[in-house]
C-alpha cells in the first residue's frame, strides 16, 4: 500500500476527527438551540431577529468547521466554501439594493 | 483491473505485465496520484454541488426576507400560528442526526463495520422522527385552515382568538397566505432533501453491511455526511426565521 503516495500532492493529509470533538460540538449546538428559543420569548425589539440570526450563523459555522471538517481541510476547500458564501452574500446584497432604492424619491 | 483501466490502457489487455502492479487500494482511480488527492477531488466536487444548493435555498430565503419586510404584520401573525415546542424539538432531533452522521464518518475511518451500520441506522431513525414531527405540524396547519390554495381562511387573523394577537385588516390578513406559502415551500423542500437523504442512507447501510466502506474507502460516507450536514444547516436557519423572530411578547 502506498497510501502515503510518492511524496507529491501531500497537501491533503487525511485527518480523523476525535469523537470527543463531535460530542462537544453536539452539546454546544443543543445548548445554543435552547438559548435561541429562550431568548425568543424576551422582548428585545429589533435585536430579537439580530440575536436569533447571529446564533444561527454561529451554529452553522460550528457544523461547517467541525462536522463538515472544513477546519481540518485544505486551503482549496476552505476557499471553495468562502467563495460560495461570498457569492451568496453578493447576490442577496444586490437584490436588496434594488428593492431598497427602486421607489427612491417616490414617497 | 477495473472497467476504467481497461478503457484507458488497452495495451494491458494482451497479457503484458501490469505497469503499476496494483500497489494501491482497489477503490483508487488510476487518474489520481494518491488516495489523498482522490478524496480532495471528491470533497471539492461535493462542495461545488452544495454551493448550488445554497443558491437554490438562498433564493427562497431572499424572497422571505423581502416579503417579511413588506408585509411584516402578516408574517408576525402567521409565524405565531406555528408550534414552537415541536419546532425546537425538531431542531434538536436534526442536530442529533447530524451528530450520529458525524460519528458514522468516524466509524468508517476507524474501519468498524458494526459501529458504522449502527450510526447510519440511528441517522435514518432520527430522520424519520424529524419527518414525523413535521407531518404532525403540517396536519395541524391543514386542520387550522392555514394551507394556501388547499384549505385556507383568514378568520383567525381578522378575529384572533389569542388575546396577544393584533387583529389584521382583511387585505393584510390575506398576505398571511404569502407567509404560509413560503413556510410550506421552504419546509417542504427541506423535507424533500431529507427524504432523498434517507433513501441514500438505506443504500449506504446495504453497502456498508457488505463491508464496502470499512476498507479505507470512506469517501461515499464522507460525502453523504456533507450532504446531511448541509440539510441540517438549512434547518438551523429556517427554524429562527419561521418560528422565532416574530413571536408575540
Amino acid at each position: 500500500m502506498t497510501e502515503k503516495g510518492q511524496g507529491k500532492h501531500q497537501d491533503s493529509e487525511i485527518h480523523i476527527v476525535n469523537p470527543r470533538v463531535y460530542l462537544a460540538i453536539f452539546i454546544t449546538l443543543l445548548f445554543m438551540t435552547a438559548l435561541t428559543t429562550g431568548i425568543s420569548f424576551i422582548d428585545l425589539g429589533v435585536f430579537n431577529a439580530v440575536i436569533a440570526l447571529a446564533i444561527a450563523c454561529f451554529k452553522a459555522s460550528l457544523v461547517v468547521l467541525f462536522f463538515m471538517h472544513i477546519h481540518y481541510s485544505s486551503r482549496l476547500l476552505k476557499l471553495t466554501v468562502a467563495a460560495g458564501l461570498f457569492t451568496f452574500m453578493l447576490l442577496i446584497s444586490l437584490t436588496m439594493t434594488d428593492y431598497i432604492s427602486r421607489a427612491w424619491g417616490m414617497f | 483491473m477495473d472497467s476504467q483501466s481497461i478503457a484507458t490502457t488497452p495495451q494491458e489487455l494482451d497479457g503484458a505485465a501490469l505497469p503499476h502492479a496494483h500497489d494501491h487500494p482497489s477503490f483508487m482511480r488510476h487518474h489520481f496520484e494518491n488516495i489523498g488527492q482522490q478524496r480532495e477531488a471528491a470533497s471539492f466536487g461535493m462542495w461545488v454541488f452544495l454551493l448550488t444548493e445554497i443558491m437554490f435555498f438562498g433564493g427562497l430565503f431572499c424572497a422571505y426576507l423581502i416579503f417579511r419586510n413588506w408585509y411584516h404584520p402578516a408574517f408576525v401573525a402567521g409565524s405565531n400560528m406555528l408550534n414552537i415546542t415541536l419546532g425546537t424539538t425538531n431542531t434538536a432531533v436534526l442536530i442529533g442526526s447530524s451528530f450520529t452522521m458525524a460519528m458514522a464518518v468516524y466509524s468508517a475511518e476507524m474501519r468498524r463495520q458494526g459501529q458504522l451500520i449502527l450510526f447510519l441506522v440511528l441517522t435514518i431513525l432520527l430522520g424519520f422522527v424529524f419527518l414525523g414531527i413535521k407531518g404532525v405540524e403540517w396536519t395541524t396547519e391543514y386542520q387550522e385552515q392555514h394551507v394556501p390554495g388547499i384549505n385556507f381562511s383568514i378568520q383567525e387573523f381578522v378575529h384572533p382568538t389569542n388575546p396577544k394577537a393584533i387583529p389584521l385588516a382583511p387585505d393584510m390578513a390575506q398576505k398571511t397566505q404569502l407567509y404560509f406559502f413560503l413556510y410550506f415551500t421552504m419546509t417542504g423542500m427541506h423535507a424533500l432533501h431529507m427524504i432523498i437523504g434517507i433513501g441514500i442512507l438505506f443504500f449506504l447501510v446495504a453497502r456498508a453491511s457488505k463491508g464496502a466502506f470499512t476498507t479505507g474507502h470512506v469517501m461515499p460516507i464522507e460525502n453523504f455526511g456533507l450532504y446531511w450536514h448541509f440539510v441540517d444547516i438549512i434547518w438551523i436557519f429556517l427554524f429562527p426565521l419561521l418560528y422565532l423572530i416574530s413571536r408575540y411578547r
